[in-house]
């Protein structure tokens, strides 16, 4: 290939595929977009810094001390899990590596069997059955998978999310799989927490009212009507958003499919993942096992940069290959055994390399108001390599 | 043991990847992990059946148990909930340490069965737990790479 290859190990985030932004090497995973979040954390901070400063030191020698602390306490608990909701992976499913892609593109085309020039070929589908029930699995052109069941790929993202829900900007994340409890428990809290204030404060103007009268309450805690204002408006709309997603977690569906109407009965189609009973789908969803994150975003890769060239710091599909050796040694954090391995199967793959038929994607289902649309774009990581290499 | 894993390295070193075979997850009992226990034909010349099987069935009983909905898994949901989920910055989930089992026991077999018959399995979290990755080699070496495997499992089938 090139003459010089300088060998860089590079943190694997820094080469993953999909529009999410990294932080603290590869520890934060968030969607590109985040002004949403920022404000979300204004408004809750905001408020409450309002509410400790106005209503708590009256609360507290007035009515009780334990006010505050509750309020602290609840207020923690919501920021703690914000944060863990938005700086969490979701359940993103990797991308198949070119022999993975391949592999399935075969399997397709042995089913597909003849298909007559001219002739579009059928859609890329598979059935399986799920506890009786047959779901269709559909092939994404981006990451070139058969996508899991419940799993959806999130354009704004650009990545497939199992258990996809829907992408919220005002966590600035997705919500899947890994971090829907943590985004229930979220709401949850923050209900509690709006009604909480809301409560106080209207308490507090009331006492208040009866010592000094209404018009000079409101001068002395000018605060008070701000966060009346921002918790009336947020009730409305959190408290809304529990209960809806009580509503899901109660039945074990995802917004993504409830939008769709998946398994609103129509064609007799039921929700197989259901355990029909309200507690068991509740504990599954709350109190499973806590899914890892099969991204390993802080692994080390071999960053392979000819002398020459400038390197570009977005994600190459070139080192696509490269990662490809990464499996054949056991501990992924001594890659000096992959040197040989990555010429070898480097030119294994240039050699067994089959490119791909150009589909055009099927027609886009109808756009939902909160999930993504799934763009079946197809990808053009093959293209890029050949010209690359 | 470091005569075994010598091997392992030497499988790399010597041999050339020839082929991979993707074994597909199975969801007929839902979303939890499990594999297809469907014996590929290109392995057919390379392992026998059953301790094929026996691997796959293996990794499915341990992911299993990963993803058992019980009063343990309950136990640490709730703990958590209790901590707002800061707790998992400090404590291994069950899970966790489970995978790490995957991992050991994936080791051990490519160390004792596969590596001497010229395959090699990758740990399916390298792969989004999508796929098990079966890498089939060549061997193009001289007589003493990978059939050099003295102990147990006779490296007969090539």
């Amino acid at each position: 290939m090139s003459a010089v290859m300088i060998a860089r190990k590079v943190r694997k985030w820094e080469k993953l595929p999909g529009k999410n932004t990294f932080c603290c090497d590869g520890r934060v995973m968030m969607a590109r977009q985040k002004g949403v979040f920022y404000l979300t954390v204004f408004l809750i901070v905001g408020t409450c810094s309002l509410f400790f400063a106005f209503e708590c030191p009256y609360l507290a020698t007035h009515l009780s001390p334990a006010i505050p602390v509750f309020a602290i306490v609840l207020f923690l608990f919501v920021m703690a899990l914000l944060l863990r909701t938005s700086f969490s992976d979701p359940g993103v499913l990797p991308r198949a590596l070119p022999e993975e892609a391949t592999f399935i593109e075969m399997e397709i085309e042995a089913a597909n069997g003849n298909v007559p020039a001219g002739q579009r070929p059928p859609p890329r589908i598979r059935n399986v059955q799920i506890n009786g029930q047959i779901v269709k699995l559909k092939y994404c052109y981006t990451c070139k998978i058969f996508r899991p069941p419940r799993a959806s790929h999130c354009s704004i993202c650009d990545n497939c999310v199992d258990r996809f829900d829907h992408h919220c900007p005002w966590v600035g994340n997705c919500v899947g799989k890994r971090n829907y409890r943590y985004f229930y428990l979220f709401t949850l809290s923050l209900s509690l927490l709006t009604i909480y204030i809301f409560t106080f404060a209207i308490v507090h103007v009331v006492m208040r009212s009866v010592d000094s009268g209404f018009v000079k309450t409101l001068q002395d805690t000018p605060g008070t009507v701000l966060e009346v204002l921002v918790c009336f408006f947020t009730l409305w709309s959190v408290v809304g958003l529990t209960g809806f997603h009580s509503y899901l977690i109660s039945l074990n569906q995802t917004t993504n499919e409830d939008i769709k109407g998946s398994w609103s009965g129509k064609n007799r189609l039921q929700n197989p993942y259901s355990h029909k009973n309200i507690v068991k789908n509740c504990c599954e969803v709350l109190c499973g096992p806590a899914y890892p994150s099969v991204l390993d975003r802080r692994g080390l890769t071999q960053d392979d940069l000819p002398v020459p060239a400038s390197t570009a710091t977005q994600s190459n599909p070139v080192l696509q290959t490269t990662k490809t050796t990464a499996p054949l040694i056991p501990n992924e954090h001594t890659p000096d055994d992959a040197k040989p391995s990555i010429a070898d199967s480097a030119i294994a793959h240039a050699e067994k390399r089959s490119p791909s038929p150009k589909e055009k994607p099927p027609t886009p289902a109808k756009v939902p108001p909160l999930a993504s649309p799934e763009t079946d774009v197809e990808a053009s990581i093959i293209i890029a390599k050949e010209k690359a290499l | 043991m470091a005569t075994e894993f010598h091997n392992l390295q030497e499988l790399r070193h010597s041999a050339s990847l020839a082929n991979k075979v993707f074994l597909q997850r199975d969801y007929s009992e839902g979303t939890t992990c499990r594999f297809q226990t469907k014996f590929p034909s290109e392995l057919e010349s390379r392992i026998e059946r059953p301790l094929f099987e026996d691997t796959v069935k293996r990794l499915n009983i341990y992911y299993a148990e990963a993803e058992k909905m019980g009063g343990q898994s309950y136990l640490e949901g709730c703990l958590a909930c209790a901590t707002a989920y800061l707790i998992f910055l400090c404590m291994e989930t069950r899970y966790e340490k489970v995978l790490k089992k995957i991992g050991r026991y994936i080791q051990e077999q490519n160390e004792k069965i596969y590596a001497p018959r010229g395959l090699l399995i990758t740990d399916p979290i390298e792969r989004g737990m999508r796929v098990i990755e079966i890498s089939i080699y060549e061997d193009r070496g001289s007589s003493g790479s990978c059939s050099g495997s003295s102990s147990t499992s006779g490296s007969s089938a090539r």
